[in-house]
């Protein structure tokens, strides 16, 4: 999931997500990308299709390099592009089957939006895929604010993952964080959280109520 | 076939809902939300979800209304008169064994999940019940609908022998995590505290949705407000005659 701040937007995914039905295949696929100089995009979902979303992206920014004309793509252009795509594959009933984050800054105006695999889109302070929208997003509104610093906002996203590791059956413990400012964009190495399991409960759970489990 | 001449069936009376129970270093918390639903409309802006079992022991209700009214009040009457027969305080585990078994021979048709909580004679227990019949003890649970936001702010923040009001604190933010971010949950958030040989229930202890916009002034209706389009006037014709009956005579 992702979160705007200051100057800076924030982005963060498990690596994983190279499952294969209910196997846990590719440990080490990297969900998030940069596209040009003022944008990130991270997806969930058919990771087949979002490498073709690279491709079709690659040739727009390609084409807006020829241009050779002192100006470049920025992330709201991007949130656009991608939400024609989506939603023209929608109406051909033959969707690329992700959920989107694109964030980016231009010219210090920062922007953060999502669009679907059926064409909705949207802009917001927060935003979250999949499970993420059922266990994050309330985190998210209740202790999001306009002035985080950097090390609140990593620790805010950091709370978020920690809950979906625990209660997200396909999380696993492999994590990239991705920052964008309007100097640049840094793609975090992957690493993982601490989480506790050693709650007194959890040792001898049914202590007191032998016979239930 | 009724349904093919667009005939809704009635729907169900659910507690769309978010329910949770934690225990804390003096007992039991239990916490709800009071939005009872009918498909998509409220049904019930105020109802109650925490419901009695035993003077120590208070259970949470989500799935079908009418099932987890019935559901605990039998387990609570069976619980009483287990009391009457042996001379003995309840336990937790006697009302989780009647409600699991009741459930699991109704095979899930009985659609109530339930968080039991309560104190006894072993120490503070908390238990989750679904409507298969399965149960889960567990040092914090939430169920309903809005489970998931819930369990978002517990497993964020909770933490072992949390004092009672951090640990009521913490229920009431789980369960306004639940009212504001799930759509069948809603309204006012009750909590019901239990420790060793007092239960306290905080009915509406949190209102987080008061009516905005009331009138003061109150809301008169005058005369004119309304406009007639037609008036008809049947007088009511006697059809019986009656008359003074003489007493009866024994």
């Amino acid at each position: 999931m992702e979160k705007k701040e200051k100057a800076i937007l924030f982005f963060k995914s498990d690596t994983e997500f190279g499952s294969y039905g209910s196997t846990l295949r590719y440990k080490s696929v990297e969900r998030i990308k940069a596209i040009g100089k003022h944008t990130l995009l991270g997806a969930s979902g058919e990771i087949s299709d979002f490498q073709e979303i690279l491709r079709y992206l690659d040739e727009l920014i390609l084409y807006d390099n020829m241009w050779d004309d002192g100006n470049s793509l920025g992330p709201k252009e991007i949130h656009n592009y991608l939400n024609r795509v989506m939603y023209n594959r929608r109406n051909k009933f033959n969707p690329l089957w992700n959920s989107l984050v694109i964030g980016g800054v231009k010219n210090g105006q920062k922007y953060l939006g999502m669009v679907g695999m059926i064409g909705t889109h949207f802009e917001d302070n927060h935003v979250a895929t999949g499970f993420g929208n059922h266990l994050a997003r309330p985190i998210f509104r209740d202790e999001w604010s306009e002035d985080m610093t950097f090390e609140e906002a990593v620790r805010l996203l950091e709370k978020c993952l920690r809950v979906l590791l625990y209660r997200d059956r396909s999380a696993i413990n492999k994590f990239q964080i991705a920052k964008i400012t309007d100097e640049g964009v840094t793609i975090s190495q992957p690493y993982s959280l601490k989480t506790f399991w050693g709650f007194s409960a959890f040792k001898n759970p049914s202590k007191g109520a032998e016979g239930s489990w | 076939m009724l349904l093919k001449k667009g005939v809704q069936p009635p729907s169900f009376r659910k507690t769309g809902t978010t329910i949770v129970g934690l225990v804390f270093q003096d007992g039991v918390i239990l916490g709800a939300d009071t939005r009872a639903t009918e498909g998509p409309i409220v049904a019930d802006k105020n109802c109650e979800k925490i419901h009695y079992m035993a003077p120590n022991i208070y259970c949470c209700g989500a799935g079908t209304a009418a099932d987890t009214e019935a559901v605990t009040d039998m387990v609570s009457s069976q619980l009483q008169l287990h009391r009457y027969a042996t001379g003995r305080e309840s336990r937790v585990i006697t009302a989780l064994t009647l409600l699991k078994s009741h459930l699991f021979s109704y095979q899930g048709y009985v659609s109530a999940a339930l968080v039991l909580g309560g104190i006894d004679v072993t120490g503070p227990h908390l238990h989750t019940v679904y409507p298969h019949g399965s149960t889960d003890t567990l040092p914090f649970a939430t169920m309903g609908s809005g489970s998931l936001a819930a369990m978002a702010m517990f497993e964020s923040k909770y933490r072992e022998g949390l004092t009672r009001d951090e640990g009521i604190k913490l229920v009431s933010e789980a369960i306004c995590s639940g009212i504001f971010n799930d759509l069948g949950s809603g309204s006012n958030v009750d909590v019901c505290v239990i420790t060793k040989g007092h239960a306290e229930y905080l009915r509406n202890h949190l209102l987080p949705n008061p009516r905005t916009y009331i009138s003061s002034k109150g809301y008169s209706f005058v005369k004119g407000h309304t406009g007639v389009l037609s008036t008809k006037i049947t007088p009511l014709k006697e059809k019986v005659e009656v008359v003074e009956g003489d007493a009866m005579e024994e």
